[in-house]
């Protein structure tokens, strides 16, 4: 099969605890299948710095807290045909999004994360992307294709729904996960 | 006259029920699932939950399942495609209405509101969530209540005072803002009408009232309200 005939394929990883992946990559032996079917092209496992032109499907793990995530997700929207937000943190906020039942919850997590539990030079770094005064799930920033909720996803519901895809039928995954 | 049974359809199947009956009991006697949160056997009915919304033929409205008696000749239908629709959109706006986060709450894997989301097919909340910061209580040597969790079904609140008679839990404020309240707005700790029976954990759909340091798997208990309901009537 000529190689570039292959769907692209990308995986990212916004604010999230990077379980999603985990449990991609527990797909362990099923993910020389899914290797043959598709081409990966941008992922936190590879080592490409910047999102390529047109990728066909893209597996987003996290949700949206910062700045940089919110333009990198938005370029990741228009570069792809298929987006799909995999586990519970980009599909409802999850365990980041906790902190929006916080008034001015932006400044209390880097208060804690960098004043409060730092053993030496407490100090809020400025070099890092600034943090939105919420975290919000993908789908109220930019449209999402297809849902895989679970914290995380089971190994077995990521390829059904990566095997219908690429037979390209509708994977029907809503009744096979649960959220948490 | 009033013994008489009534003849009616649910989805297309002939059925027979006695005078006085819900659609719900008789659509559970034919084994015809209609979805319910705040519906308990063995306590009075509320209809708060709107998820048994059925339509019945010759009305533009709904009707809850759990509060509409049986009338002769009805045609109800439970599941179509617009209930579906409807029931999906009423429990995104119960997981829009407070802070649920199945992965670090105590319910996870044993929650009525979750479980009801997988089989309806609510794969994710359309609509922007709330993200409340009620106040939570774990003053109690064992009972634990986390408002933020709570979807206001109100079997607490039935189970405490119809099945233990101490009514000790009620609901203040409206809409959004309603919330369980201990006696007079107490700490559950002062509660001085409080029994400690745990029923109202044992029925709570959600992880808004567990026993603390207790699987919640053996704490919940959905038969409770209907057994005890039962032994008092032998």
């Amino acid at each position: 099969m000529d190689k570039n005939k292959k769907p692209t394929f990308a995986t990212v990883w916004l604010s999230g605890c990077s379980g999603c992946h985990m449990s991609f990559l527990d797909l362990d032996e099923a993910l020389i299948e899914i290797a043959n079917k598709v081409q990966l092209v941008y992922s936190p496992l590879i080592d490409i710095k910047e999102f390529p032109e047109q990728v066909t499907i893209t597996l987003v793990e996290g949700a949206i807290a910062n700045e940089e995530q919110l333009s990198m997700i938005k370029k990741v929207r228009t570069r792809t045909s298929i987006l799909v937000a995999l586990g519970d943190c980009a599909v409802t906020g999850n365990v980041t999004a906790l902190r929006n039942t916080e008034i001015d919850g932006d400044k209390k997590v880097l208060k804690r994360a960098f004043i409060e539990t730092s053993d030496i030079n407490p100090q809020i770094p400025n070099e890092v992307s600034k943090l939105l005064k919420k975290v919000y799930p993908l789908h109220e920033k930019i449209p999402v294709d297809y849902y895989i909720p679970g914290c995380p996803p089971s190994p077995e519901n990521i390829l059904y729904f990566l095997t219908e895809l690429l037979a390209e039928k509708s994977p029907q995954v809503e009744k096979r996960t649960k959220f948490g | 006259m009033t013994n008489e049974p009534i003849n009616l359809t649910i989805d297309n199947i002939k059925v027979t029920a006695k005078q006085d009956t819900t659609i719900l009991e008789v659509a559970k006697q034919y084994g015809i699932n209609i979805p319910t949160l705040c519906e308990l056997e063995g306590l009075s009915s509320y209809s708060g939950c709107r998820l048994c919304l059925v339509e019945i033929r010759g009305s533009t409205k709904l009707f809850a399942a759990c509060t509409t008696p049986v009338t002769s000749g009805m045609e109800i239908t439970t599941n179509s495609d617009k209930l579906k629709e409807y029931r999906k959109i009423t429990l995104s706006l119960l997981l829009s209405e407070r802070t649920h986060i199945c992965s670090v709450c105590v319910a996870n894997g044993n929650c009525e509101l979750q479980d009801l989301s997988n089989e309806l097919g609510v794969d994710h909340v359309p609509f922007e969530r709330e993200w409340t910061n009620h106040t939570l209580d774990s003053g109690h040597n064992f009972l634990v209540i986390d408002r933020n969790r709570c979807i206001l079904c109100t079997r607490c609140i039935r189970v405490c005072q119809e099945t233990e008679g101490a009514h000790t839990l009620d609901l203040k404020n409206r809409g959004k803002d309603a919330q369980i309240t201990i006696d007079f707005d107490a700490l559950w700790k002062n509660s001085s009408s409080c029994t400690s029976c745990r029923k109202c954990a044992k029925v709570c759909p959600t992880g808004a009232i567990y026993v603390d340091d207790d699987f919640i798997s053996k704490t919940k208990d959905k038969n409770i309200a209907n057994f005890l309901l039962k032994r008092r009537q032998l």
